[in-house]
């Protein structure tokens, strides 16, 4: 199982990686896309969306089941991967390069609350 | 999906129940099962004049809902083969056996809860299975699609839920595990139930319990071919049918807009009325999200319907089923 040691995760699936400007790149995790097979449509959220954390804000929607994404944080979305939605296969040949949006969090220190690879790989459970 | 031929235990394989006529004598005559199976099924038994041949029928209820779709075998006067879902096996028997002793006291219906279904389906999907059960070739390599043989202690039957060519393969249970395994060493990939509704919903067929049910009925569900209204013939559900025309279609969607993807319980908005996706997907094939949608019977082929997609209404192409069939694409994707 594909879990970066440098990255932190939600249980709901996300991983996050704060990036030198302050603000925190989000996608869905290897485990995630593994589970939901072949992408063939995401929806990400408009720039400038402010978000409560855990308010669904993206939906990737597979062949099987389509899924909400929750913000892990809450703040502002200030950036959307907009090469996903155009392919949305990127997710799953490699979930780690293909994020999904950036929030610039409204309390930094949210992001040390979030599940080290460690904490992600016990809720997966293998 | 469709290089090899898949191999999958399909859900409506289930039990199978053969109804038997008596073999002691002074009882029914063998003319009996026919007779039986005459009023009990939607579609008319008397298309079955081949030992082998295979017809597939809607089983009503007295008020012309589809107690369940099924197929039946005519393998001899005294001796015809349901196989019917799954799910609703054991309510079918109990159903059939109350109508029986109602009807044909003499006749005995047998659940074969001791026999496998293995399907083997796709363009080399044959020969696969011959090379996996040496000797089955000579008993079934002229079997018409729709027909079946007995080959050893198994009945191979030309017929599948994928709308692709293949067999469906009964064996006793014992042999099943032995019978997967021959077929996994000739190359025929194992196939989850997933994908297997992906290629069903492709070749535009039902999925019982989910594209109609008791509360609907086969008129409703683009089934009319099935039953047979032209002959004098009465049969259970009939009477309903006649008094009640239909009012609604189950149709083919082609998704237009992207935005997402068809799925069951969406609302369907059209100029005639309300509906409702009943079946949706991703079609690998087509590369489009297709659906079964039941819709008000003045809808008509070609019509641009709107469906709501969590908050979005997208634009979908009324078509005909099926969408796909023995690999080819059946419908304009433009």
């Amino acid at each position: 199982m594909n879990i970066p040691a440098h990255l932190r995760y939600t249980s709901s699936h996300e991983w996050l990686r704060r990036e030198s400007d302050g603000t925190v790149t989000v996608g869905i995790t290897d485990h995630a896309q593994g589970a939901l097979g072949d992408l063939v449509f995401v929806e990400l959220p408009a720039v400038g969306r402010k978000v409560a954390a855990g308010e669904a804000c993206a939906v990737v929607e597979s062949v099987k089941a389509a899924s909400d994404v929750y913000a892990p944080l809450a703040g502002e979305v200030v950036a959307a991967n907009e090469a996903v939605p155009a392919a949305p296969e990127a997710v799953n040949q490699d979930a780690y390069a293909a994020w999904l949006f950036r929030i610039r969090p409204t309390d930094p220190a949210a992001m040390d609350a979030m599940l080290d690879a460690r904490g992600y790989q016990a809720v997966i459970g293998d | 999906m469709r290089a090899a031929p898949q191999g999958a235990p399909r859900a409506r394989g289930g039990p199978w129940g053969g109804a038997q006529g008596p073999r002691a004598r002074g009882g029914p005559s063998h003319a009996d099962v026919r007779a039986f199976l005459r009023g009990a099924l939607a579609n008319n038994v008397d298309k079955l004049t081949v030992p082998g041949k295979a017809l597939y029928t809607c089983m009503l209820d007295e008020s012309g809902g589809v107690r369940d779709d099924l197929i039946v075998y005519f393998l001899r006067e005294d001796f015809f083969r349901l196989v019917v879902n799954a799910a609703t096996a054991d309510a079918d028997v109990a159903w059939l056996s109350a109508l029986r002793d109602a009807r044909s006291p003499g006749m005995s219906i047998r659940p074969r809860t001791d026999f496998a279904m293995i399907a083997v389906q796709g363009p080399n999907a044959r020969a696969k299975a011959w090379q996996a059960l040496p000797g089955s070739e000579a008993a079934t390599s002229a079997l018409k699609p729709f027909s079946a043989a007995m080959w050893d202690d198994c009945f191979i039957a030309r017929t599948g839920y994928t709308g692709e060519d293949g067999f469906e393969i009964v064996m006793p249970a014992a042999r099943a595990a032995e019978v997967w395994a021959a077929l996994v060493a000739a190359g025929v990939k194992p196939c989850g139930l997933g994908a297997r509704d992906t290629l069903r919903l492709e070749a535009g067929m039902n999925l019982y319990g989910q594209d109609m049910d008791a509360r609907t009925s086969p008129l409703e569900s683009a089934l009319a071919w099935t039953v047979d209204l032209e002959s004098p013939r009465d049969f259970v559900g009939k009477a309903a049918l006649v008094a009640n025309p239909p009012v609604r279609q189950l149709v083919g969607l082609l998704l237009l807009d992207g935005g997402g993807v068809l799925r069951a319980h969406q609302a369907v908005r059209t100029a005639q009325g309300a509906g409702e996706i009943t079946s949706g997907t991703f079609s690998p094939t087509m590369s489009r999200s297709i659906a079964l949608a039941r819709v008000p019977a003045g809808v008509a082929t070609g019509d641009v319907v709107e469906v709501e997609v969590r908050d979005k209404r997208l634009r979908a192409r009324v078509v005909k089923p099926p969408f796909v069939r023995n690999g080819a694409v059946k419908v304009s994707v433009e």
